[in-house]
């Protein structure tokens, strides 16, 4: 176990290093001069932009200049945003309580409807239901999301007049239809990988020999079968709340929403890097942590993986 | 009840080939005949636009679909019946163009981590797994930010963003292959490792690239559609199935079909090629059926 979890951490950390130098790297890879890039389409002297290659560090080496960039990251310095001037760290504060707030709640539609939904499929497979509740999660699966909240806007603010188009963040009626948007896809990839699982774990021997011992069909589905396909379902629902987080990135944009997504999307469209960079890193990060979890987790619960 | 007269009369039923099945599999008809028909509006544009793409015409703005119109008019009176049947041919470009750019250049990485091993595998693969931890569109919204708005850099971004899964599953397939005794024999005459590499082992394991590649034309329309939605991709001219739906939000209320029928475009696209995988799905790996 010890060993595992030392092996683990390790690669976790060297993936954290490898973010680290991709959202360094980033402003180096915009073709040109980055300060340039920096600046934009502001129009300075050449003197200034010396200055301001002296004052950014840009005419350090290139090793060194990630070094001061990894040391300003661990003091909580993540930069400066171009257009307002606002440290990068405060305004990802500022952003990510009502990100998260959509994110939790996405979360909670995609699983129950996705395990509900899956556990039907699975337990009636090759039924109608079956069948047509595949359709449907493959539809989910594949409507864009700003395509499906541009027809609950129609529908439910426009049409019906029931909940608004434009989410304020301390409304909770505007996270209504955010946060379906954002569930929709992960729910239906879900339901699908719920059904699989279950269905999976039909074929194994293990429940013919509770049958043959007398046990009842519904002990044998739901402590037998449902048990043991919880595993994969789990992992799926814990890196499903990252892929949401970055799926907030549009949907955030559709329902004019505040958050990290939509402070992410108007940074590149300003092409605002030290946001960028800033923004980009955080989920990536959050997302490397919340792996490194879940597998320590699995590994706890299912002694099989520490063995590989 | 065939099959049992078959047994009983002591000859073994042939079993179904895969085409076959693929006739009898539902999700993978409809998927093929959605397809098949975007397939052919996107080539016959010329001939089904009724208008010029860019058209304007202020006497006609936000007509209501109608016998002439049939997905009537926008905010300047351009026809949107025009604008998606050209709308079709970017979208499925961009699909298509991403998917070539990924399986390329991911393939290459992978093949060449798998094949040498060791310090360079090593490497890759951590250069992979850093990808990877991008999760959704936000490595293609970092290339993006690199490279700037324009509909060239979608189809890129798009590309490097599925360079991980094509690099994983090239890895992964070379591993296995060139265990096999006829990569040995031909080290043994005497072959170079690109003769190796681009000969022997690279057409053994195109198969699940191809499929791979395939399958992921619907998540890389989807992607690029919503990079363009975000106003990152084409420009508002350019009749492109995201930009117009974005470009219809701010009509909602009166004029829903300048935004529906885009959407509706990229939906229809997307959900072919996810059927066609689903069916094959079903056929191939029949455990979950």
């Amino acid at each position: 176990m010890w060993r595992y979890l030392g092996r683990r951490l390790l690669t976790s950390l060297s993936v954290l290093i490898g973010v680290s130098i991709f959202t360094f790297l980033m402003l180096h890879l915009v073709p040109g001069d980055p300060v340039h890039a920096l600046l934009g389409r502001q129009a300075v002297t050449p003197e200034r932009l010396e200055e301001l290659r002296q004052e950014l560090g840009l005419n350090d080496p290139i090793p060194v200049q990630y070094f001061n960039y990894i040391k300003d990251v661990f003091q909580g310095d993540l930069g400066r945003s171009l257009k307002t001037n606002r440290s990068v760290l405060d305004s990802i504060k500022e952003q990510f309580p009502s990100t998260f707030q959509l994110t939790i709640v996405a979360l909670l539609i995609s699983s129950t409807f996705g395990i509900f939904i899956g556990t039907i499929t699975a337990f009636s497979h090759n039924s109608w239901w079956d069948k047509i509740l595949s359709i449907v999660t493959i539809s989910g699966i594949s409507i864009p999301p700003f395509f499906f909240g541009l027809l609950l806007i129609l529908f439910f603010s426009v049409k019906l007049n029931w909940l608004p188009a434009v989410a304020k963040s301390n409304d909770p009626q505007g996270l209504i239809l955010p946060a379906f948007t954002l569930a929709i896809g992960e729910a239906s990839w879900l339901a699908r990988l719920v059904r699989s699982s279950i269905l999976e774990e039909f074929d194994k021997s293990y429940q013919w020999t509770a049958r043959a011992k007398g046990v009842r069909e519904s002990t044998v589905l739901f402590y037998h079968v449902l048990r043991n396909s919880l595993i994969p379902i789990v992992t799926a629902i814990s890196l499903q709340f990252v892929y949401l987080m970055a799926g907030s990135v549009v949907v955030e944009s559709i329902f004019a929403r505040q958050g990290i997504g939509r402070l992410a999307v108007t940074a590149i469209q300003n092409r605002d890097f030290p946001l960028v960079q800033g923004t980009v890193a955080f989920i990536a990060v959050i997302y490397v942590l919340i792996n490194t979890i879940t597998d320590l987790i699995y590994a706890v619960v299912d002694p099989r993986v520490r063995l590989k | 009840m065939n099959k049992m007269n078959d047994f009983r009369h002591g000859q073994i039923p042939k079993p179904p080939s895969i085409f076959d099945l693929l006739m009898h599999n539902f999700n993978f008809i409809l998927g093929a005949v959605i397809l098949i028909l975007l397939v052919l509006i996107a080539l016959l544009a010329p001939m089904l636009a009724t208008q010029d793409v860019n058209s304007a015409d202020p006497t006609a703005t936000f007509i209501v679909p109608n016998v002439n119109q049939w997905m009537g008019t926008d905010n300047i009176g351009r026809d949107i019946w025009s604008r998606f049947v050209f709308g079709s041919r970017i979208s499925l470009l961009v699909g298509l163009a991403a998917m070539v750019i990924g399986m390329l250049f991911g393939s290459i990485l992978g093949i060449i981590a798998g094949f040498y091993g060791s310090l360079i595998d090593s490497v890759l693969s951590w250069m992979t797994e850093v990808l990877m931890a991008f999760p959704g569109m936000l490595l293609a919204l970092s290339v993006m930010a690199v490279l700037g708005p324009g509909l060239t850099n979608v189809i890129i971004a798009v590309g490097i963003g599925s360079i991980p899964s094509f690099m994983r599953m090239a890895r992964s397939s070379v591993l296995k292959t060139r265990e096999m005794d006829y990569i040995e024999a031909a080290r043994t005459i005497g072959c170079t490792d690109f003769r190796i590499l681009f000969r022997h082992i690279l057409p053994n394991i195109l198969r699940p690239l191809i499929v791979l590649a395939t399958l992921g034309i619907g998540g890389a329309i989807l992607e690029g559609a919503s990079l363009s939605y975000l106003g990152l991709g084409a420009q508002p001219m350019t009749p492109e199935w995201g930009s117009m739906l974005s470009a219809g939000r701010a009509f909602l209320t009166n004029a829903w079909w300048v935004s529906v029928f885009p959407g509706l475009g990229i939906f229809l696209a997307i959900l072919s090629i996810n059927l066609i995988g689903d069916g094959l799905g079903d056929v191939l790996d029949p455990i979950n059926k």
